[in-house]
């Protein structure tokens, strides 16, 4: 076995690892609040509540659905049909409300069902076949978009009760942000506490980092997989169902493109695309920061294809930055003086 | 005498605050085998990777043919001829045999075109003067360890290599690949180039070098002609201590049966092995790389699936392929493959240490409070890991030490059978014995533990009763007092009826 040189060249990139990965959930975080001061000072509007209310209303169905992507995207896999099973989640509440099911719950429950099921299918593909989640969700992104077509064609379902419509975007009393923020947050918690306190959590690092050594730890690798492909269809259906409801429309074309939106903060977030690395409140927070900067810009008349260019250029920087920050710090560090042997404790 | 063909003097080399050679020197001579031996962390391959270009040296001078040299990558090493031969090659695995060997710079005809008939020709005369029996034709996929490392040197033999580097080539080969791989090392001296030879294994470095050199904590601390040293001065020197017995088996009372393993077949892999490990025994699995030995554990481990056969715990039998179930019965594998098996590099000690046990970590499903930095403590503590944190990479520790922290995070479960594949490959001697100890003390306590090892001495030292495997089979069960280097190896070469 080799030994002094392949550890201290990972020792290094371990370094880089902990020094940049542990503070770039901080510089997201800073990020955000700096593109708020800033656009509150000198553009108009962004300082109302009413900004504020949009962007939240704006950022809902993204973080319901960059909440198990994180998972997805830290065991080395990534779920692209997330925005079809939004669609298509739309197209089946729309087309059950129209035949006649009235009950609210049912039709969360049904949705929910459904997002499971084509969540199924994408893990099953994935890890029963042992087929790459990229084409597999390429495939299913297609597929799932053409079934909600089948489902309603080009009609919109949007003649439901104003009570459950005002309901999804009703502000928590006595301020003007929307309530369903709520329960966002709440599933932020357990999806948080899942991903960084538990056993399960533990064990998405290691599957994303070596499967084969988390194997040899027991970790059963295809089924933790498999059910987080159904939670992730689980969630982008009720993305769906936030989403008919918010805008009182169901359409086959709704939601169209969000994965990119959510894959981008995911990545902006800290999260590896090669998976092992970064955290959820790093993509939190990188949720807020695309949100708040995309919005603020829309405020300040920046033409729609110069805000595209813009969200592409921080998502190549999300990648490069901790990289070049890495490289640095390391140069740094060499230019320390040497101490003559590690220390040994423990 | 001559002055040598090659010589580092001075060297030294840092990496950020770790010094991995510090005044380091070297001398090779044409015509001459070197070894180079020292613990894990002395600096060997740091050294080695200065010859062969991926390290520049901080300090110091590397001459060759008494004129310096400066290496500024590996192409410079390859075109001083310098050819370094790794423990694992990387060969383009669907490329031919010979086209691996003449990768970039192939023979060309008209239009240039590749000429494969002159190509598979130029191999199979580089093979024949290595008295090798290689298809040139063949693809590199699945030829053997020991085979891929025979065609690099093939391949540094076509580039007129001067100084041939072999980087602990024997690591993962058999009895039989060693002494094919020492007589083509021997042809290639003899050629009148320089060989450094890299190794923990003293016979091996005996049989081949005239000359060894001893490295400690990134020093050099002494090169000798190899008839002037002895064995007990090589391991004086390289750990700088006194070394306790290598294998200290305690006698112990055997007790019930924890393991018991019946006809358990794998089509094509290995067919109806059966045997029996009881409390407080060491039972070894010996037999040449490739009988089966490492697959037999994987599949008793739930890790892969098995045809036919049963694998029982205290009499209760294991589901099939589920390695979480086989965990909770008390089953624990540190497996062969330390790197890719055992660990996940990139996460740190702490969290290796307590994956296997996480779940009994944690209070409510929810990993609070410290539980797992206490474990991780206490274990990394009683098997006397050498880390600078707990937080660190597990990637940034010495082969020796990680290995620790693979048995620390096994033996945190309280496992009730120990499986352990070669234990002590490529770790230094100092670690060796820690290891051994431990296994015998675990025994002692009432452990089950099988032992699959290439390693003839350990095998012998350690092991209560020996299960020798011959291509997929059970070839022999031979108990302590009757086991002897001569009665392995007839087993283990199909040479002996089942004893």
């Amino acid at each position: 076995m080799s030994e002094a040189p392949r550890p201290s060249r990972m020792r290094a990139q371990g370094a880089r690892v902990r020094g940049v990965l542990g503070s770039w959930d901080v510089i997201v975080l800073l990020a955000v609040v700096a593109v708020a001061v800033v656009g509150s000072l000198s553009i108009d509007g962004v300082s109302s509540p009413r900004f504020w209310r949009f962007v939240t209303l704006e950022a809902v169905p993204i973080l319901l659905i960059a909440l198990p992507m994180t998972l997805v995207v830290i065991t080395g896999e990534i779920d692209l049909s997330v925005a079809s099973v939004l669609g298509l989640s739309c197209t089946v509440l729309g087309k059950l409300w129209a035949s006649g099911v009235t009950s609210l719950p049912l039709l969360i429950a049904a949705c929910l069902v459904l997002g499971g099921l084509l969540g199924a299918v994408n893990g099953l593909f994935i890890t029963g076949f042992g087929l790459p989640s990229l084409a597999v969700t390429i495939g299913t992104l297609a597929m799932y978009r053409g079934l909600a077509y089948v489902v309603l064609g080009d009609k919109a379902v949007a003649d439901y009760p104003a009570s459950w419509t005002t309901s999804a975007i009703k502000p928590i009393h006595g301020t003007t942000i929307p309530w369903v923020i709520l329960v966002v947050a709440a599933l932020a918690i357990v999806f948080g506490v899942v991903l960084h306190a538990t056993p399960v959590g533990r064990g998405l690092y290691a599957i994303g980092n070596n499967a084969e050594a988390a194997r040899f730890a027991g970790i059963s690798v295809r089924l933790t997989k498999f059910w987080l492909f159904v939670a992730t269809g689980a969630m982008s259906a009720l993305a769906g169902v936030f989403w008919t409801l918010r805008f009182a429309s169901a359409r086959a074309d709704n939601g169209t493109g969000i994965e990119l939106a959510v894959v981008a903060a995911v990545l902006l977030g800290g999260v590896s695309i090669f998976g092992g690395r970064g955290g959820l409140l790093g993509v939190l927070a990188a949720v807020a920061l695309l949100g708040v900067l995309r919005n603020a810009l829309q405020l300040a008349d920046v033409p729609a294809n110069t805000l595209t260019i813009i969200t592409g250029s921080l998502l190549i920087a999300s990648v490069v930055g901790p990289n070049v920050a890495g490289r640095l710090r390391e140069r740094l560090r060499r230019r320390r003086p040497i101490a003559p042997t590690l220390s040994h404790t423990t | 005498m001559p002055p040598p063909l090659l010589a580092l003097s001075g060297v030294s080399k840092s990496f950020g605050a770790v010094a991995a050679l510090r005044d380091v020197r070297l001398e090779l001579y044409a015509g001459e085998a070197h070894a180079l031996i020292g613990e894990n962390g002395a600096g060997k391959s740091t050294l080695v990777k200065i010859l062969a270009g991926v390290h520049a040296p901080d300090e110091g001078t590397v001459t060759l043919d008494g004129r310096p040299l400066v290496l500024r990558g590996p192409a410079d090493a390859r075109d001083a001829g310098i050819a370094v031969i790794y423990q694992e090659p990387t060969l383009f695995p669907d490329l031919s045999v010979a086209e691996n060997i003449f990768m970039g710079r192939q023979p060309l005809r008209g239009l240039r075109r590749v000429d494969r008939a002159r190509m598979r020709a130029m191999a199979a005369e580089l093979f024949e003067r290595l008295g090798v029996r290689l298809d040139p034709d063949r693809p590199a996929r699945g030829l053997s360890i020991a085979d891929q490392q025979l065609v690099e040197i093939a391949k540094a033999i076509s580039l007129d290599a001067r100084v041939l580097v072999m980087d602990e080539p024997t690591a993962a080969l058999s009895g039989v690949e060693v002494d094919r791989l020492f007589a083509v090392a021997r042809s290639v001296r003899d050629a009148g180039a320089a060989v450094l030879f890299i190794s923990h294994r003293f016979d091996e470095v005996f049989a081949l070098c005239e000359r060894i050199t001893v490295m400690r904590d990134g020093q050099w601390i002494s090169t000798d002609p190899a008839a002037e040293l002895t064995v007990d001065q090589a391991v004086r020197r390289m750990v700088g201590r006194e070394v306790s017995t290598l294998f200290p088996k305690q006698q112990t009372t055997v007790g019930d049966p924890r393991l018991e393993v019946r006809g358990l077949t794998r089509h094509g892999v290995f067919a109806d092995v059966g045997f029996t490990v009881r409390a407080g025994e060491i039972v070894a699995l010996a037999g040449l790389v490739g009988a089966g030995r490492s697959e037999v554990s994987r599949a008793v481990f739930g890790v892969d699936r098995y045809d036919a056969g049963e694998v029982l715990v205290d009499g209760r039998r294991l589901p099939n392929g589920d390695t979480g179930a086989a965990i909770r019965a008390g089953l624990a594998l540190v497996p062969e493959d330390r790197r890719q098996q055992g660990l996940v590099m990139e996460l740190s000690v702490e969290r290796n240490a307590t994956l296997p046990r996480r779940w009994s970590l944690s209070w409510g499903g929810l990993l609070l409070g410290g539980a797992e930095r206490r474990s991780a403590a206490t274990w990394t503590q009683a098997l006397r890991v050498k880390a600078a944190r707990l937080a660190d990479p597990v990637s940034t520790l010495s082969g020796g030490n990680q290995q620790k922290v693979v048995l620390a995070k096994w033996l945190a479960t309280s496992p009730r059978v120990l499986i352990v594949d070669e234990p002590t490959r490529g770790i230094d001697i100092g670690t060796k014995a820690e290891v051994h100890r431990l296994l015998s003390q675990l025994a002692a306590d009432g452990v089950a533990v099988l032992m699959v090892s290439s390693e003839l001495p350990e095998v012998l030292g350690m092991a209560d009763r020996v299960l020798v495997m011959h291509e997929g089979r059970l070839a022999a069960d031979i108990p302590r007092d009757r086991a002897d280097e001569e009665s392995v190896m007839l087993a283990a070469t199909g040479q002996a009826g089942r004893a």
